[in-house]
């Protein structure tokens, strides 16, 4: 709200009607008030009450959340960060989110590593390589992707997807089984793995979009300027795009990987969660937050409630950091990019 | 300056698309969980044989979505009948018994009687008097499994017990193949489904190997799965599903789930032939139960070690949660008159059509003359 009265202040003054003394400087800011027009004072109380309102529901639900965390985790009998169990319901209940934890964290960096090299080079085909003609379909079927509901994506995962897998799980095991990462016990393929894949898709619409626009804003001047001293085409993207719109990439990994570590329905739809920790990413278990929050919340009591909104809180944690280290990352290419974002 | 108000715009635009990606973040939070289907098409209950009793306006109420088929049945008859109209969500037990105790609504389903502290808080809400179990819908849980070659399957509590902990893991198995001597079983891996959500099906069927076999099953119980080891699905739909199409599973569902060629293990529970999960089989069981609530409590005990012919030992019994005195003065009539309608022979008899097994006579009556006595 402070901001905004330096700008206007010296502009409206500007306009306020002359006067023969020099008014104090109480009187002015009066003046400059009185000369608003009513719609100026509307639209800025509007504003600025949004403003208020936004912080003031914020603090409430982080205040609220905190103290019916607080509650749970007084009760909770055994260790919140390192259990490998959710039991609520037992006397005295026993919940952790260690699984969870390590659940939500692995399969978003599975989606990570598939979707954004991906869509890097679809947003690289679609501002510099393909044709205009083309680029404007693609881009659309693209936004497409990115309006199925999550829940169609985990019908289509469990139904389709998971099936698939058996072929692509078994030549892993074959290859790389000996890595213990990759091995395999034949079960269904509904794991950490093709959580990872269905995910990666997911996030793949809203990373290419805005690494499409940021590669569109390189200065034309920089590819022209490359091309002059007798680059590729794929060394101007080498040395002027990806450069320029790496802050932007960035941003726009972070935004897919938001998504990736809330996305509920999907993952509860196509996982097999349990309550322990796997070595292997082809073996069912496993389990996220946001999966495990939806799988429980329906049957729970009040007390099972509690104890899902303090692993929700924790999900907010890790989001915050994740968005924190994004920034900071961001903040220190800023001057070399010369970017937004 | 153009082009910095052109950056402007686009880092505008750019806080734009996270905040739509916010949304849809949080717009994907919530799931229906009335899985089933709803209602039968084929109910023959004569709507004119319900009392109405003044019952007017509108009934809320919250709940077991393992009663949902047969609430919604039963709604169409009633409210053809009386003209009241009534909501049942079917968000699940625990929303029900929350709701309840919030005061929010009429009654509940819950497919597990009121904890203690549970109905301590219910006295807040139901002046004078508190909340009491009416059981009202009985069901079967069947297993169903999918085995190539094998149409014909017997189990019996130590041995599902086993398959489930993950203890016994192929379908070759020596304890499998001595109650089937008949049967080819492959050698094919077991993969056992349980619920990935929390449900009153695992625990009625977790209560059940408990009692049945307590050496085999050393876990508490409860809605949560505990045993180790095993796949999960959320919903029976989804336990179904997964049974269907893969090939060595086997998971438990309520019986209505147990379609589309998911062919149902028969119990040996001691009885001189091993038991179908049918609805008259479940009945036959749960005249064996118990009932354990104290006052017009009519909560029950059933009894899962039951050795009577024909009687299926797995089932699960959902109850309408009410207040014994207190309900309030302007849904009293309605979900009296509803309660009634529902316990009554009518109300019974529908829900075999929905596979779900009527309450046996002896506490049924019960429940009837404790409906009258609400206040």
């Amino acid at each position: 709200m402070d901001p905004m009265d330096p700008m206007d202040t010296p502009t409206q003054t500007a306009d306020a009607p002359p006067r023969t003394l020099r008014p104090s400087p109480a009187e002015q800011k009066r003046a400059a008030r009185g000369a608003t027009r009513p719609g100026d004072r509307i639209f800025l109380g509007l504003s600025r009450g949004s403003g208020i309102l936004l912080l003031v529901i914020m603090a409430a639900i982080a205040v609220f959340l905190t103290y019916r965390a607080a509650l749970a985790l007084s009760k909770d009998d055994a260790n919140f960060l390192t259990a490998f169990e959710w039991n609520t319901g037992l006397v005295p209940p026993k919940f952790g989110i260690a699984v969870l934890a390590f659940g939500t964290v692995v399969s978003s960096i599975i989606a990570m590593v598939i979707a954004v090299p991906i869509a890097v080079a679809i947003a690289l085909f679609l501002t510099h390589y393909a044709p205009r003609r083309l680029s404007g379909p693609i881009a659309y079927v693209i936004d497409l992707l990115a309006a199925v509901p999550s829940i169609v994506y985990g019908l289509w995962g469990a139904l389709i997807l998971v099936p698939h897998m058996n072929g692509l799980f078994g030549w892993l095991d074959d290859y790389l089984g000996w890595t213990g990462v990759f091995s395999w016990d034949q079960g269904p393929p509904r794991s950490m793995l093709t959580v990872g894949v269905l995910l990666a898709i997911m996030i793949l619409p809203i990373i290419t979009n805005v690494s499409r626009e940021v590669f569109r804003q390189v200065p034309r001047t920089h590819e022209e300027a490359a091309l002059a001293l007798g680059a590729t085409r794929w060394e101007v993207v080498r040395m002027a795009v990806l450069p320029f719109g790496r802050s932007g990439v960035i941003s726009a990994s972070m935004l897919g990987l938001g998504r990736a570590l809330g996305e509920t329905m999907a993952v509860a739809t196509v996982l097999s969660p349990d309550f322990d920790l796997h070595a292997s990413l082809l073996n069912s278990g496993g389990g996220t937050f946001a999966q495990n929050i939806a799988s429980k919340f329906s049957e729970a009591t009040e007390f099972g409630r509690d104890a899902l909104i303090a692993s929700g809180l924790v999900l907010f944690v890790i989001t915050l950091l994740v968005n924190g280290a994004a920034r900071a990352i961001i903040a220190r290419r800023k001057e070399y990019s010369g970017a937004h974002a | 300056m153009k082009l910095q108000r052109k950056n402007r715009l686009r880092t505008l635009s750019l806080g734009a698309v996270a905040v739509c990606g916010a949304l849809a973040l949080s717009a994907c939070g919530s799931d229906d969980t009335g899985g089933k289907d709803g209602g039968s098409g084929n109910s023959t209950a004569n709507a004119s044989s319900i009392k109405c009793d003044n019952a007017k306006g509108q009934l809320l109420a919250d709940g077991s979505s393992a009663q949902k088929n047969a609430i919604d049945a039963w709604v169409k008859q009633f409210s053809a009948a009386c003209g009241v109209q009534i909501n049942y969500k079917g968000g699940g037990s625990g929303a029900g018994v929350t709701a309840f105790t919030q005061g929010q609504v009429a009654f509940a389903g819950s497919d597990s009687a009121l904890k203690p502290e549970e109905v301590t808080a219910s006295k807040k809400v139901c002046s004078g008097g508190q909340g009491i179990d009416l059981p009202m819908v009985g069901g079967p849980i069947a297993v169903g499994y999918n085995v190539p070659g094998v149409d014909h399957l017997v189990l019996d509590a130590p041995t599902l017990a086993k398959i489930f902990d993950s203890k016994i893991t192929n379908w070759n198995d020596g304890a499998i193949k001595k109650l089937n001597p008949n049967a080819k079983l492959p050698n094919l891996k077991i993969q056992a489904f349980h619920r990935s959500d929390e449900s009153g099906t695992t625990d009625n069927f977790t209560k059940y190997l408990k009692a049945a076999t307590p050496e085999n099953w050393p876990y508490s119980g409860g809605k949560a799965w505990q045993a180790k080891g095993g796949q999960s699905a959320p919903q029976s739909s989804g336990v179904a599903q997964q049974v269907k199409q893969t090939s060595g599973a086997i998971g438990y569902f309520e019986l209505s789930y147990a379609k589309d060629g998911i062919k149902t293990v028969d119990i040996d529970t001691g009885a001189a032939s091993p038991v179908k999960a049918t609805v008259a089989n479940a009945s036959k069981a749960i005249a064996d139960a118990k009932v354990v609530g104290t006052g017009k409590d009519l909560s029950l005990q059933l009894n899962y070690k039951t050795k009577a012919d024909n009687a299926y030992p797995i089932v699960l019994v959902t109850y309408e949660i009410v207040c014994d005195k207190g309900n309030k003065p302007a849904t009293l009539a309605a979900t009296k008159a509803f309660l009634r309608y529902i316990a009554g022979e009518d109300g019974q008899k529908i829900l075999e059509q929905n596979d779900y097994a009527p309450i046996p006579d002896a506490i049924i009556s019960k429940v009837r003359s404790t409906i009258e006595t609400l206040s």
